[in-house]
């Protein structure tokens, strides 16, 4: 079976190229579509095998090398994948939720323009998030990371007829490339201080087992975390690059589920807990990785308060968990980590879906009654469940499973997440106050946008409202299996505690994890120590914040649906400030993006115009020159050219005879 | 007195710059012609010339292979004036100009 780990990305690969190639040709959308999700499907069953098959293994480390690439000296790159926990549970979620998002994208997706290519790019995507988290040295994971990248910037600019599409997805491709830049830099640093010591490898579990050659907490291991991790913020969307994610929103809402959500912007994460043994080896580094997550999460958070677009509020919803995960990888947290990644992949991919079945409703009935609103803007929406009954329940138990609410998925990988900041060896009494109260204000907007879209008054153009339909079941099949995987999936990394409490029920995760992060952790000590009852005291304090949280959205938005409006109406600047996004963009603008421009300009009119195009304008009109000036020898008549034979020979005749 | 061959060179002298002289002054391309053939002829008196006076029969049959040259050139020659004055209606080298700017 780990010979066959390469058919895992190979059957996308094979979707992306028949779709990619022949699906102008296919004139049949459901062909299309069942091609694309058999694709994805195929590989998710390779997947299930490999894990299935893992899992009764003693060993647990699994490399399958399909073909040399680079062979230079002593350095060997080789097309490589690599099989072990970390990796497994990642190519389940991959092509697990592809598959889901795929079958969702053919209900969605009915009679686009360019729907082939829609479906090519999304195959195309996940060959690349395959090799990303497949791949066992940087370099092809480096491929990957690049892929996913510009299926990000395909899809995001799928509507390319329209200018805000493009433009976003111009923008995620320039952001991204700046943290591509440091993933880059900090491989070569890598390279180049474990070739210091006479070890050329770009190799994961060759990385790890040399890690012992640098200098434990030194200069250069630093920079070469902080290049990854500045790597890691840009496909991440951690700050200060985190601002393309909520303009990625401009494409079809199956692509912000997917890459957006719930796989592409995770690789940054990933790739900290691949190299978990290099990044534990800098404090220093883990220290900014959880300051910056932290902060992600609660700033993030804040811009989600005002937003009404329905994918934005979502898309600073992302950032905001993001910012929770960045948060456990600096805490020393892996397990927690990874456990949040999954657990976020489900809901948070549900509440997308979700809010694409909402608007893919709302955009039908405003077609039905021609009308041209903004099918995504919540302050059209309300008392959708009637209408939706389906997704407002996988909605409603992803919202609570993204609040934290006991024994949802995300109150086991949250409240993990919680604890470490709160007793772990790395860990900060502060960073523990900033994520509980991150977690409070995510409870706080998620419950806004439930209490906009789907509760109180109709607000829908009443012309469009009896025409709003719920979604077809190819649509909300997968909601269904996502709200059970967001509601059910915590249920795999039960902490201690809690499992001690019920009966001995093991953490399963952590077990299963153990042989990639636990060396990592003894080595440098890094570890969660704390009485029980205070880790029930942070679970009881979250828990009580989300309360906190859900209850006064309720006040604000069910309850007293004036408050708000007040509340803008006194606190006019600080409410304009948070609904332009702390005009973030604006200060990018200023002190980057138009300097740039600027710096652009002038080299293009000086350098350019004046210095390059006059080299060569130069030189051309020196020729002409010189000749302008020797075509008078030319007269075109014959005695004048008889003339100077003449004199010639004349003069030859007289060098000869005088010399 | 004693033709010597000191009288050939000075004659052939003679003859050459004379036909160079008409080469360069005349504008009918028959009577430029006429003298680039006397050129030719100059320089086939010095070849003969020579020839005779120091015993070594190069120089004449040099002399049968100008003359070859100058008949095939001859033939040519003509049959490109002819041409020209078909076209032109003038043999006058003046009018040899359409390369000119």
């Amino acid at each position: 079976m780990y010979d066959n780990l390469w058919l895992i990305p190979f059957f996308p690969l094979l979707g992306f190229l028949i779709n990619g190639l022949l699906g102008r040709k296919i004139k049949n959308e459901k062909v299309v579509g069942a091609i694309a999700t058999l694709a994805v499907f195929a590989s998710f069953v390779v997947s299930c095998m490999c894990f299935v098959r893992l899992l009764g293994d003693e060993v647990k480390t699994h490399e399958n090398i399909i073909g040399s690439w680079i062979s230079l000296g002593s350095l060997q790159v080789d097309w490589g994948f690599l099989l072990d926990p970390l990796s497994a549970l990642m190519i389940l979620n991959v092509t697990g939720l592809s598959t889901l998002i795929h079958l969702y994208s053919i209900g969605y997706m009915h009679g686009e323009d360019g729907y082939p290519r829609f479906f090519a790019y999304m195959n195309l995507f996940t060959f690349a998030m395959l090799m990303l988290v497949l791949g066992n040295n940087a370099l092809v994971m480096f491929v990957g990371w690049e892929g996913v990248g510009l299926c990000s910037y395909l899809l995001i600019g799928y509507y390319y007829e329209k200018k805000s599409a493009s433009d976003a997805g111009k923008k995620a491709f320039v952001v991204n490339r700046v943290g591509d830049f440091g993933f880059l830099l900090g491989l070569f640093l890598l390279f180049w201080s474990f070739g210091q010591n006479g070890v050329w490898t770009i190799n994961f579990t060759e990385i790890a087992a040399n890690a012992g050659a640098l200098e434990n907490g030194g200069i250069i291991v630093t920079l070469i975390t902080l290049c990854f991790f500045l790597g890691a913020t840009g496909k991440s969307a951690q700050i200060p690059l985190y601002t393309w994610l909520p303009d990625a929103m401009e494409g079809p809402t199956p692509v912000s589920a997917l890459i957006h959500a719930a796989t592409m912007v995770t690789a940054g994460v990933y790739m900290i807990a691949r190299m978990n043994g290099l990044f534990a080896m800098s404090p220093d580094t883990m220290m900014v990785i959880a300051i910056v997550g932290a902060a992600t999460a609660i700033f993030a958070a804040t811009i989600g308060f005002a937003q009404n677009d329905i994918k934005r509020v979502l898309a600073y919803s992302t950032v905001s968990q993001l910012g929770f995960m960045f948060l456990a990888m600096g805490i020393g947290a892996f397990t927690a980590g990874i456990f949040h990644l999954l657990t976020h992949a489900f809901f948070k991919a549900c509440l997308f879906l979700g809010s694409g079945s909402v608007i893919h409703g709302l955009h039908h009935a405003y077609h039905h009654a021609h009308l041209n609103h903004d099918p995504q803007d919540m302050r059209n929406m309300g008392g959708m469940r009637k209408k939706m009954p389906i997704t407002f329940i996988t909605f409603f138990l992803s919202t609570l499973a993204i609040c934290g609410l006991p024994f949802f998925s995300a109150f086991f990988s949250k409240d993990e997440i919680l604890w470490w900041a709160f007793a772990s060896t790395r860990g900060h009494w502060l960073l523990w106050l900033v994520g509980t109260i991150a977690a409070g204000m995510t409870a706080f907007y998620m419950f806004r946008l439930v209490f906009m879209t789907f509760f109180g008054a109709q607000k829908t153009d009443p012309r469009a409202k009896d025409h709003i339909p719920e979604s077809p079941f190819v649509m909300t099949f997968p909601l269904m299996v996502l709200a059970a995987l967001a509601t059910f999936g915590g249920l795999i990394g039960i902490p201690h505690v809690i499992g001690d409490l019920v009966g001995h029920i093991p953490n399963y995760l952590q077990q299963f994890l153990a042989p990639v992060f636990e060396h990592t952790q003894t080595f440098h000590g890094i570890e969660a120590h704390g009485a029980a009852s205070a880790e029930f005291g942070t679970i009881g304090v979250s828990v009580g914040v989300g309360l906190v949280g859900i209850g006064l959205a309720w006040l604000f938005y069910c309850k007293y649906p004036e408050i708000p409006a007040r509340f803008c109406a006194r606190f006019t600047r600080l409410h304009r400030a948070v609904f332009n996004k702390w005009y973030v963009d604006e200060l990018y603008d200023a002190l980057i993006v138009n300097p740039t421009k600027r710096l652009g300009t002038g080299l293009w009119q000086i350098f350019d115009v004046c210095i390059v195009d006059g080299i060569v304008n130069g030189v051309a009109r020196c020729i002409r020159g010189t000749g302008g000036l020797l075509r008078h020898t030319q007269t075109g008549f014959t005695h004048s050219y008889a003339m100077s034979m003449v004199v010639g020979v004349v003069v030859i005749i007289a060098i000869c005879v005088f010399q | 007195m004693i033709v010597s061959v000191y009288h050939y060179m000075v004659l052939s002298a003679i003859l050459f710059s004379l036909g160079t002289i008409g080469v360069l002054t005349r504008r009918n391309a028959i009577v430029v012609f006429m003298c680039i053939e006397l050129m030719l002829n100059a320089v086939n008196l010095t070849f003969i010339a020579l020839s005779s006076y120091l015993g070594n029969m190069d120089g004449q049959i040099f002399v049968f292979f100008i003359m070859t040259v100058a008949a095939a050139e001859a033939a040519v020659g003509l049959a490109l004036m002819i041409t020209f004055y078909r076209n032109r209606e003038s043999i006058d080298v003046e009018d040899f100009s359409l390369l000119k700017l």
